[in-house]
């Protein structure tokens, strides 16, 4: 009753909710036995393989190439559906991100196995397999049966948290056989480098309408800067185009779950929280004390943006010093 | 050349969410309905594309999995400048069956692209489009946020994590898209809704088609605990607490 993991590379490199899945795929296997299979595509260095082992990694199957460059969701399901054949897996796990989006469906399709998407909790059962996720835009959770001996599940970020499980892994090669033919052509990427990835980032510093017009955001990066935060913002903001549309977190726009959430100047509209409730704590910084972000803040500091954040982020850097 | 979009009918997004017979059924009472957000994004992109088109796309179809409920939604989105509507009699189980019922209708009538939201804003799947492409054994992309035609096919921005990709497919195709696709939602006009009554909304029989999960209930979050509030003077305060008590700094 083996596990299988997806693990999508970013340039080479794993990303937290890697590291995460990995140990929630070792928690499922305790649960169903079995072996922890990772299943890398694309170019990764040996060393970061082979770091999966701290989480539980038992065996590592890579499969590179040129065609492995870009997602193509029906080469990439393809090959993961061989793997999960090859490994006998009966879960297969991935990141409900992007690329798990696009490749749950897919391989649930394809292999005729439930999917569970979007789960934030280890199977409360495996015969029947019951697990939970996340419903409503989080604003509530449902207790799902998936009714197939093999499933696929998509695991919401920061929701099961990083466990050391220290394993000596094997790595090996995947020889894909039964991959389909690449259907489609990338003709241009535009990708930022050497920031810090939004959804990937432990902390992130949003600013709202409160903050009045993009020449006021130099002290929300300033305090990004500090903490090692990426930046956000609101929905109103992205659409005045003070900042760009990728920096938009809420329902429509990115979903995050970093551990620390600092709003400023955000009111806290049910559709921005739809995006950010999976933070593990909210700091709200806001001058209405009625403000709904305060429902459901863990810390709030009511009083002038302008003033508090400059002075916020040389406390941090005082703390750092310390 | 055709469009089909496929619409899920989900509350309002400032619902808030009750469940009844004990919590095993969303509480519809006072439950506005309306077209899953994303949805109507890819239903504004597809009319735009269609004008645009001189007449290269003959039609933009909605198509639904669901019972007469929805026929209000789906008169809807004619009203906004649909050219018809396909209305699958079935109950929509799990994300699987209604990609099931779907691909049986596009079978039956196929289409040279199809729109899907990335998610519905009830369920949080993001399944029925990669799934329905992968049930046809056509070309899915996901997280698009941008598509225009291009020859034969059509040349889509996918948004990845810190940037965008211009990508190239052909049709036929199943574009699963997000924000970006479409700059406001169109908001239907007088004229639209009477014109609305006169367009076909074909009903086609379900197929049968075993659901994949169930839902055994639901449950909402715990109450968070009250917020710590701090005067504005406070900010070492503040960073003691998220480094000593939270632990995140």
């Amino acid at each position: 009753m083996s596990v299988l993991v997806y693990a999508e590379n970013w340039d080479g490199k794993f990303k937290k909710i890697t590291h995460e899945l990995v140990s929630y795929a070792s928690g499922i296997a305790s649960l169903t036995g079995g072996e922890v299979n990772v299943l890398s595509v694309g170019k990764v260095d040996e060393e970061e393989l082979a770091k999966l082992g701290r989480f539980g990694a038992e065996k590592i199957w890579k499969v590179e190439g040129e065609e492995y460059t870009f997602l193509d969701n029906r080469v990439f399901a393809s090959v993961i559906a061989e793997a999960v054949e090859k490994t006998g897996s009966r879960t297969v796990a991935l990141a409900h991100n992007n690329a798990g989006k696009a490749l749950a469906p897919c391989l649930s399709a394809r292999l005729k196995a439930a999917l569970g998407a979007a789960v934030v909790a280890l199977p409360e059962s495996h015969e029947p397999f019951v697990v939970k996720k996340k419903v409503f835009n989080g604003n509530a959770f449902a207790r799902i049966a998936l009714r197939t001996e093999t499933r696929v599940l998509t695991l919401m970020q920061n929701s099961y948290g990083i466990h050391e499980n220290e394993k000596q892994p094997e790595i090996k090669d995947f020889v894909a056989e039964k991959a389909e033919k690449p259907a489609i052509r990338v003709e241009d990427v535009q990708k930022q480098t050497g920031k810090i990835l939004l959804t990937d980032a432990d902390i992130v510093v949003s600013g709202g309408r409160g903050m009045k017009g993009s020449e006021n955001w130099t002290m929300l990066e300033e305090l990004a800067g500090v903490l090692h935060a990426a930046t956000a913002c609101s929905r109103p903001v992205s659409d005045e185009g003070w900042r760009p549309h990728s920096e938009h977190t809420g329902q429509t726009g990115k979903i995050i779950a970093p551990s620390l959430y600092i709003a400023v100047g955000i009111s806290g509209a049910i559709q921005h929280m739809a995006g950010v409730r999976g933070s593990k704590y909210i700091v709200a910084i806001n001058k209405d004390p009625d403000a709904p972000i305060f429902e459901m803040a863990d810390y709030g500091i009511v009083g002038d943006a302008f003033k508090v954040v400059p002075e916020f982020t040389r406390a941090v850097e005082e703390l750092k010093k310390s | 050349m055709k469009i089909a979009v496929c619409l899920s009918h989900v509350p309002d997004t400032t619902t808030r969410i009750r469940f009844v017979d004990n919590n095993t059924q969303l509480d519809t009472n006072g439950v506005q309905w309306i077209i899953n957000p994303w949805d109507e994004l890819a239903l504004t992109r597809a009319l735009e594309i269609k004008e645009a088109s001189a007449g290269r796309v003959e039609k933009v179809t909605v198509v639904h999995v669901g019972r007469t409920e929805a026929d209000p939604t789906l008169r809807k989105a004619m009203a906004i400048g649909a050219d018809s509507a396909i209305r699958v009699d079935a109950d929509p189980a799990d994300a699987f069956s209604v990609a099931s019922q779907l691909a049986a209708a596009f079978r039956q009538y196929p289409f040279d692209l199809i729109f899907c939201g990335i998610e519905s804003s009830d369920y949080n799947n993001s399944a029925v489009g990669g799934m329905l492409a992968e049930l046809l054994s056509v070309t899915s992309v996901s997280a698009v946020s941008g598509i225009e035609p291009a020859g034969e096919g059509w040349l889509l921005c996918r948004d990845i994590d810190g940037g965008v990709e211009k990508i190239y497919a052909e049709s036929p195709m199943v574009a699963i898209v997000q924000k970006g696709i479409a700059r406001e939602p169109r908001i239907p006009s007088m004229r639209g809704i009477m014109m609305a009554k006169q367009k076909p909304l074909q009903v086609v029989p379900a197929v049968e088609v075993n659901p994949l999960t169930e839902y055994l209930g639901f449950e909402t979050p715990a109450p968070k605990p009250p917020c710590r509030k701090l005067d504005p003077d406070q900010v070492k305060e503040l960073a003691e607490l998220l480094h000593k008590e939270a632990k995140v700094i």
